[in-house]
C-alpha cells in the first residue's frame, strides 16, 4: 500500500504468529522498516499488525497475526522492534516470549478496557547496574532543571565516563490514544487531540491525523490547501530546528548563537500565527483542508518576514561553525555509528546524521510534496556535529522551499481550488497508514475502523519513540558532561513518546 | 571575534517595552473570548463544536474560559453571533470562578495580596513543573526568557531547584504518573509561596479533562493564585499576568 491509503481489513494478510515473525525478520533484513508494531483489536479479536516501511519503493506492507497470549519475540533480531514489543506487554499483557527485558514503557494506570492496570508505580523498575570502584548511578528527573517536560535519567557511570543510560519514560502518559479512539469517526475532538499529540509538532500530527481520515472517507484535499498545510509543516521546521541550534548553543556555554536564536525562532512561529493566529498551527490543518486560507496578500506579508528574519538565522547558525571552540565541542561528541542506527530504526534528523538517506517527503510523498521535491541532508559521523550540520541544512532547505511556494502560490479560485473538501463517513472494517516527516522524523498513524465506521483503533508513533534509544546508545563511552549537548541534539519529544 | 561583534550590532535591539508599549499580535490571533447570553436563543449549535466541553447553556450561555481552547468553533458554530473573540491578549484571572463568562466585565488577575507582594514584588524565582499535557505551555513559558520578552528585567526568574523558589508555576492536566511528582515539589517549595497554573490543561484538564491517567488540571493539588487559561496561552498572556500578580501591569 502506498502512503496515506486505506485498505480493507480483509485484504491485510492474516497469518500465523510464526510466519508474522519470519516475514518481518525476513523483511528488514531486506532493508525495510518497522514504521509501527502493535496489537488492535480486529475482526472479533485482538491481533498484532506490522508497518513495514520500505524506504527505496515507497512502499508500506501491513500484515497481521492473532496475537493470542504470546508470540516468539522480534526484538532478539530485530532490535528495532524492542520498545513496540515492551508497549504490546505492557498495554496488552501479550508476552513476546524471549524478549530480552520487558520493562516498562509507560506504566499506565488503566488497561485498555478501563480496569485498574496490575504494573508498577511509575519509575519503580529495574536499571542495569555495574559493580566495581568508581562504579556510581546519577539518576535525573522525572522533574528536571529547566522548563522541559518530565522524564527520568539513569546513568550508570565509571568516574565521569557513562557506560550506559537507561531513559525510563511514561510521565506525560495521559491515554491520549484512547481517546482518540473515542471520538468515534473523527470531529472537532478529535483535531484537536491529534494537534496536542506533541505540542511543539501540531502541524506534523494533525497532518498525519488528517490524512487518515481523508483516506479512510475518500476525500481529496484541495491544492491549496496541500500547499498551505505544506507550508505549516515546514514553518514547524524552521521554527524547531532554529529553536534546537539555539539551546544547543546555550548548552555548550555559547550565547551569541543561543540568544540570537532564542528570539528568531520566536519570529518564525510569528509567521506561522500570521497563517493561523496559533503560534503552534493550531487550527491550521483540518479535515479535508486547512481552517484557513491563503491569498497573496498575507503570502506577501509572510515572505517578507521571512526574507528579513531568514539572514539573521543563518548568521547565527555560521557563528557556530566559525568558532573553533565549538567546533571542537560539536564534533566526536555522542556518535551513533550507521549501523546502530539501521538497527534500531532512527529516523528522521538522528537517522540522517548518520548517512541513513530517509525522509517522507522524497520516500512516501504525499499532498503539496509529490510536486514539489525538497533535497534530503545527510551527514556521515552521527555525533552531534552531524545532527547540527543536518538541521542547518535543512534550515536552509525549508526556506528555500518556503520562499518559492510562498511566491508562486496554487491557484485557490481555479477548479479544484478553495480550502476545504467535505470529509463523509469513514470506510468501514479499513485500516490507513499515514507518514508525515515532521521537523523531528517520521511520524506515522495509523486507523482502523470497525463495521459501522467508527474507529476500532488508533496507532500514533511519534518519531521520539523509534530514536530514544539513539540518545541512550550516543551516551555510551562519553563524559556525563556531554549529555545536555547529546540531548539537545536529538531534542526527543516526551509527550509523543508517552502519548 | 570581530565577526561576533558585527552580529551583535546586526542582530539589534529586540526587547519590546512591555508594558509601556502593547505587542501587536497578528490578526487571526483569536485573544479572549466573550459571551453576550442575551443573544443567545438555546439553539445548541456550538455545544458540538466545542472540543473541550467548555461550553453551557444551563442557566443562560456560560464559556468556561478555564476549560477553552481558543479554538473558535463555537463562534462559527453560532447563528446569533452570541460568541466572539475579541482578540485581546489579556486572559489570566485571580479566581477560577473569574473565568466562567456569562457577559460579565472581565475581572483580570488581581495583585497578591500584601504580605506576599511585599516579599516578591521586585523578586519572584519560580519553580516550573510539567505535569502532562503536550509541552507548549512550557515552550511559551520558556520563550519568556529570549531577549523579546526578558524575563528577568521584572525580576522574576526559574530556579531549577524548588528550595530556591518562591513558588511554582503548573502545566499539564497532572497526570497520574506526575501526581507525585508536583506534590513533593510544592511541599519542597518553602512558605509564602504562590501557585500559577498555565494552560487550559493545569486550569481544569483542558482537552483532557475527564482522562482517567489525569486529574482535571492542579486545582486539587496547589492553591492556585493566577490562572492563565489558553491552549497553550501566548507568551504575552503569560507575561501580562505574572505582572499582574505582581501589581506591576497598569489595571484594566
Amino acid at each position: 500500500m502506498r502512503n496515506a491509503q486505506a485498505v480493507p481489513l480483509r485484504e491485510i494478510p492474516l497469518l500465523p504468529a510464526e510466519e508474522f515473525c519470519t516475514e518481518v525478520l525476513e523483511a528488514v533484513l531486506h532493508e525495510a522498516r518497522l514504521s509501527a508494531l502493535f496489537c488492535a483489536p480486529a475482526g472479533g479479536e485482538l491481533r498484532l499488525f506490522a508497518i513495514l516501511a520500505e524506504d527505496r519503493l515507497g512502499v508500506l506492507h501491513a500484515i497481521s497475526a492473532p496475537a493470542g497470549h504470546a508470540y516468539p519475540s522480534l526484538t532478539p533480531d530485530c532490535p528495532q522492534a524492542h520498545l513496540f514489543e515492551r508497549e504490546i506487554f505492557e498495554t496488552w499483557g501479550v508476552t513476546p516470549l524471549g524478549h530480552p527485558w520487558l520493562k516498562p514503557v509507560r506504566f499506565p494506570r488503566k488497561d485498555p478496557d478501563g480496569a485498574p492496570h496490575a504494573g508498577p508505580e511509575i519509575g519503580l523498575t529495574h536499571f542495569m547496574q555495574a559493580q566495581g570502584e568508581s562504579t556510581h548511578e546519577v539518576a535525573v528527573g522525572p522533574v528536571h532543571a529547566g522548563i522541559i517536560e518530565p522524564g527520568h535519567f539513569r546513568f550508570l557511570c565509571h568516574g565521569e565516563d557513562v557506560l550506559h543510560l537507561e531513559i525510563s519514560l511514561g510521565y506525560q502518559h495521559r491515554g491520549v490514544e484512547r481517546a482518540l479512539v473515542q471520538t468515534g469517526s473523527g470531529g472537532p475532538r478529535f483535531v484537536q487531540l491529534a494537534q496536542t499529540l506533541a505540542g511543539d509538532t501540531t502541524v506534523g500530527h494533525t497532518i498525519a491525523a488528517c490524512q487518515n481520515l481523508e483516506a479512510l472517507s475518500g476525500c481529496r484535499v484541495p491544492a491549496g490547501a496541500q500547499m498551505l498545510r505544506a507550508i505549516g509543516l515546514e514553518m514547524e521546521r524552521l521554527a524547531n530546528h532554529a529553536g534546537d541550534l539555539g539551546a544547543l548553543a546555550m548548552d555548550m556555554g555559547y550565547l551569541p548563537t543561543s540568544s540570537f536564536l532564542g528570539r528568531i525562532r520566536g519570529d518564525f512561529l510569528n509567521m506561522t500565527a500570521k497563517l493561523c493566529g496559533s503560534r503552534f498551527g493550531r487550527g491550521l490543518v483540518t479535515p479535508g483542508g486547512t481552517g484557513c486560507d491563503l491569498d497573496k496578500k498575507r503570502a506577501g506579508e509572510v515572505l517578507a518576514h521571512l526574507r528579513e528574519v531568514f539572514p539573521q538565522a543563518m548568521e547565527s547558525v555560521e557563528l557556530l561553525w566559525s568558532t573553533p571552540s565549538v567546533i571542537s565541542r560539536l564534533e566526536r561528541t555522542g556518535a551513533v555509528s550507521r549501523v546502530d542506527a539501521l538497527a534500531l530504526g532512527l529516523v528522521g534528523v538522528a537517522a540522517r546524521a548518520c548517512d541513513v538517506e530517509i525522509d517522507v517527503r522524497q520516500d512516501y510523498p504525499t499532498g503539496a510534496y509529490a510536486y514539489a521535491h525538497v533535497p534530503v541532508a545527510t551527514a556521515q559521523t552521527g555525533d552531534v556535529s552531524a545532527r547540527t550540520f543536518v538541521r542547518h541544512m535543512e534550515l536552509l532547505h525549508a526556506e528555500k522551499f518556503l520562499v518559492e511556494h510562498l511566491t508562486h502560490l496554487p491557484d485557490a479560485a481555479g477548479p479544484s481550488g478553495g480550502f476545504s473538501a467535505p470529509v463523509r463517513a469513514l470506510a468501514p472494517e479499513s485500516l490507513a497508514v499515514s507518514l508525515v516527516e515532521g521537523w523531528r522524523g517520521e511520524i506515522c498513524h495509523v486507523a482502523l475502523t470497525d463495521e459501522n465506521g467508527r474507529f476500532a483503533a488508533y496507532k500514533v508513533v511519534d518519531p521520539s519513540f523509534h530514536n530514544w534509544a539513539g540518545l541512550a546508545m550516543a551516551l555510551r563511552n562519553q563524559q556525563i558532561s556531554d549529555f545536555p549537548i547529546c540531548n539537545k541534539s536529538f531534542n526527543l519529544s516526551y509527550c509523543g513518546h508517552d502519548l | 571575534m570581530i565577526q561576533h561583534v558585527f552580529a551583535r550590532l546586526r542582530q539589534g535591539r529586540r526587547t519590546l517595552p512591555f508594558p509601556k508599549i502593547m505587542p501587536a499580535l497578528p490578526d487571526r490571533y483569536p485573544g479572549r473570548p466573550e459571551v453576550d447570553p442575551a443573544a443567545c436563543d438555546g439553539c445548541q449549535a456550538c455545544l458540538p463544536a466545542c472540543p473541550s466541553g467548555a461550553l453551557s447553556l444551563e442557566g443562560g450561555l456560560c464559556l468556561d474560559l478555564g476549560r477553552c481552547l481558543l479554538c473558535g468553533g463555537c463562534a462559527a458554530a453560532c447563528p446569533r453571533g452570541a460568541i466572539t473573540f475579541t482578540g485581546d491578549f489579556r486572559q489570566a484571572a485571580s479566581r477560577r470562578e473569574d473565568l466562567l463568562l456569562r457577559g460579565q466585565p472581565f475581572a483580570l488577575a488581581k495583585p497578591l495580596e500584601q504580605k506576599r507582594l511585599r516579599l516578591f514584588e521586585r523578586s519572584l524565582t519560580l519553580r516550573q513543573v510539567s505535569a502532562g499535557g503536550c509541552a507548549a505551555c512550557e515552550l511559551d513559558t520558556n520563550v519568556l526568557g529570549t531577549l523579546v520578552y526578558d524575563l528577568g528585567r521584572f525580576g522574576i526568574r526559574f530556579a531549577a531547584s524548588p528550595r530556591h523558589a518562591d513558588g511554582v508555576l503548573v502545566t499539564g492536566p497532572v497526570t497520574e504518573n506526575m501526581r507525585l511528582g508536583l506534590e513533593k515539589t510544592w511541599a519542597a517549595a518553602p512558605e509564602p509561596r504562590v501557585a500559577i497554573a498555565v494552560g487550559a490543561c493545569a486550569i481544569s484538564g483542558g482537552l483532557y479533562a475527564g482522562q482517567t491517567e489525569a486529574h482535571d488540571g492542579c486545582t486539587g493539588f496547589v492553591p492556585v493564585d493566577l490562572f492563565v487559561p489558553g491552549c497553550a496561552p501566548h507568551p504575552w498572556t503569560i507575561l501580562d499576568g505574572l505582572l499582574r500578580l505582581l501589581g506591576r501591569a497598569e489595571q484594566g
